[in-house]
């Protein structure tokens, strides 16, 4: 494949990946009935914790000084952009099954990017139920807080939303590259991903310290959407976040997608298949 | 009796075997503990005695909940549902042995070790970092210790109902989904039924699934007094009756239907 332009190289690429996906796709719809139940309990699940916050809502005025309004919003951004992540890129979890039974060198042979591989092999359309009550939640709380809604706003959400994709695509990235040192440890990466989508829906300054730190800042969670929604509506601060730290949101996105991406292609180079 | 023990031991030694994966479950069990603590404080600070629970009564909640998950099947538990699907289960229907027995001898020995490996680590180290509550008097150790049998049994018997619906759907992941949707809710996984509001927490005390996390840390915690402790126990253990009966009914049924995949 040397030979062969980058560009033409991508093409070819994105049109297998497309067609590996529609085919996933047509597979996943052949047992419908379990489809759309899979479908609705990944939007339930989802909303259950919304429903969660609400409940704690009635005992509370404010959870940790944020009203249900930015608590809403936070919930929202942090719940979109982890159904989005998890869409594109939560399949990459099942790379664990793949080390286990060799089945990785047979997608290592093939000229393709073995993470869009991935990806495509284990696309579940399914998955998309997750994005629905996040959706709904942001729209109502958009609509509800108590800001004037600007041009520069508006962009401040679209790129929250964006980076918190991003953000939580890497973590996915990142926790399935354990498998390639240690197959079996995969559910403690479920402590960062979904655990760090837990906790992000609510404030951070509610948790101990060293929890904030290593969740918040070190993972960079916060960046997801206690930053962004703090700054945008100009939350309770009792953090002390400096006003300019929004702005680094896409920065510290893109950089912990590349670190996910060194530690994977670390992860591939290390990679010595099964033993028997 | 002997055989079910057989099969309890040998599905024990099969659940040691992951050490790793084990040590990896406890460490996720014990962060979503810490961060339910960590809310459920703050809930019991803010909302102060209207709540109906102390903070230590919330934290001890957040961690003993966390115990339970491997133990009642919160994640549920496919295989005998792949079994199905690939035809395997024949081997399970002409073995001289009760299929639900067999199964429920399984879910036992494995629920034996993730009780000692799973359940009780996120307690202890979540006793670490806050101030948890204990079982007083001393009786209330073995009133609890049964409650989480019946509790165990319980989550047996509900995912054998669900694992069963496979013969007539194949693809049950759907069913098994929402099994553990309706659990993790109702069972006050995400939050205990005593923060619910009332018409809910009536809902919650109608479903089966109170029976499995609630009411034993309810027992834990001390909640309930005399006669009341006996009647959280009938409870439990009439849920136990009629979701095992239910199981019973099920697989009669499927046996008399069975087509077994692959010929």
């Amino acid at each position: 494949m040397a030979e062969s332009p980058p560009v033409r190289q991508w093409r070819h690429e994105f049109v297998l990946i497309r067609r590996l996906i529609k085919a996933r796709i047509r597979s996943d719809w052949q047992y419908r009935v379990s489809f759309i139940a899979l479908m609705t309990s990944q939007a339930a699940f989802t909303a259950l914790e919304f429903v969660t916050l609400l409940l704690i809502l009635r005992l509370v005025p404010t959870i940790g000084g944020w009203t249900g309004a930015e608590v809403a919003m936070l919930y929202g951004l942090s719940a979109l952009s982890f159904g989005v992540a998890d869409m594109l890129f939560g399949s990459v979890e099942r790379l664990s099954t793949y080390v286990q039974q060799g089945e990785f060198d047979r997608v290592l042979l093939r000229p393709v990017s073995p993470l869009l591989q991935l990806v495509a092999l284990e696309f579940e359309l399914r998955r998309a139920g997750k994005m629905v009550p996040p959706m709904l939640v942001l729209g109502w709380a958009v609509a509800n807080v108590e800001i004037g809604w600007t041009p520069a706003r508006a962009l401040l959400l679209v790129a929250a939303v964006v980076s918190g994709s991003v953000i939580y695509a890497a973590l996915w990235i990142l926790s399935a590259s354990v498998s390639f040192w240690a197959v079996a440890s995969k559910e403690a990466a479920n402590a960062f991903t979904y655990g760090g989508q837990f906790a992000n829906e609510y404030p951070l300054h509610l948790y101990r310290n060293w929890i904030r730190v290593v969740l918040g800042w070190a993972i960079p969670l916060a960046f997801v959407a206690y930053v962004p929604v703090q700054s945008l509506l100009d939350a309770a601060n009792p953090l002390g976040l400096p006003s300019w730290l929004v702005f680094t949101v896409p920065l510290v996105a893109a950089g912990t997608l590349a670190s996910a991406l060194t530690v994977w292609r670390t992860g591939i180079r290390h990679y010595q298949s099964t033993g028997s | 009796m002997r055989l079910w023990w057989e099969v309890g031991v040998r599905s024990f030694r099969r659940a040691s075997t992951y050490r790793l994966a084990t040590a990896s479950g406890v460490f996720t069990n014990t962060i979503f503990g810490y961060l339910r603590a960590s809310i459920l404080v703050f809930v019991a600070g803010a909302g102060g005695a209207a709540i109906g629970m102390t903070g230590e009564e919330l934290v001890t909640f957040a961690f003993v909940s966390q115990g339970f998950l491997m133990i009642i099947g919160a994640f549920g538990d496919p295989e005998l549902a792949d079994r199905i699907r690939s035809g395997d289960v024949v081997i399970d229907l002409y073995r001289p042995a009760d299929v639900q027995l067999w199964w429920m001898a399984n879910w036992f020995g494995r629920a034996a070790f993730q009780l000692l490996a799973r359940g009780l680590p996120p307690v202890v180290l979540g006793a670490m970092a806050f101030d948890l509550a204990w079982p007083d008097p001393w009786w209330h150790w073995p009133v609890f210790a049964l409650s989480v049998l019946v509790a165990s049994t319980l989550g047996f018997a509900i995912r054998f109902c669900a694992n069963l619906s496979a013969f007539w759907l194949l693809d049950n992941r759907g069913v098994d989904q929402m099994v553990t949707l309706l659990m993790s809710f109702f069972a006050g996984l995400l939050l205990p039924i005593t923060l619910f509001p009332a018409w809910l927490a009536r809902v919650a005390s109608l479903l089966p699934f109170a029976s499995m996390v609630q009411l034993p840390v309810e027992l834990y915690l001390g909640r309930h007094e005399g006669a009341a402790i006996v009647w959280v126990l009938t409870q439990q253990l009439l849920w136990l009756v009629a979701l095992l009966g239910l199981g019973r009914a099920l697989l009669v049924a499927a046996t008399r239907r069975v087509v077994i995949q692959g010929g």
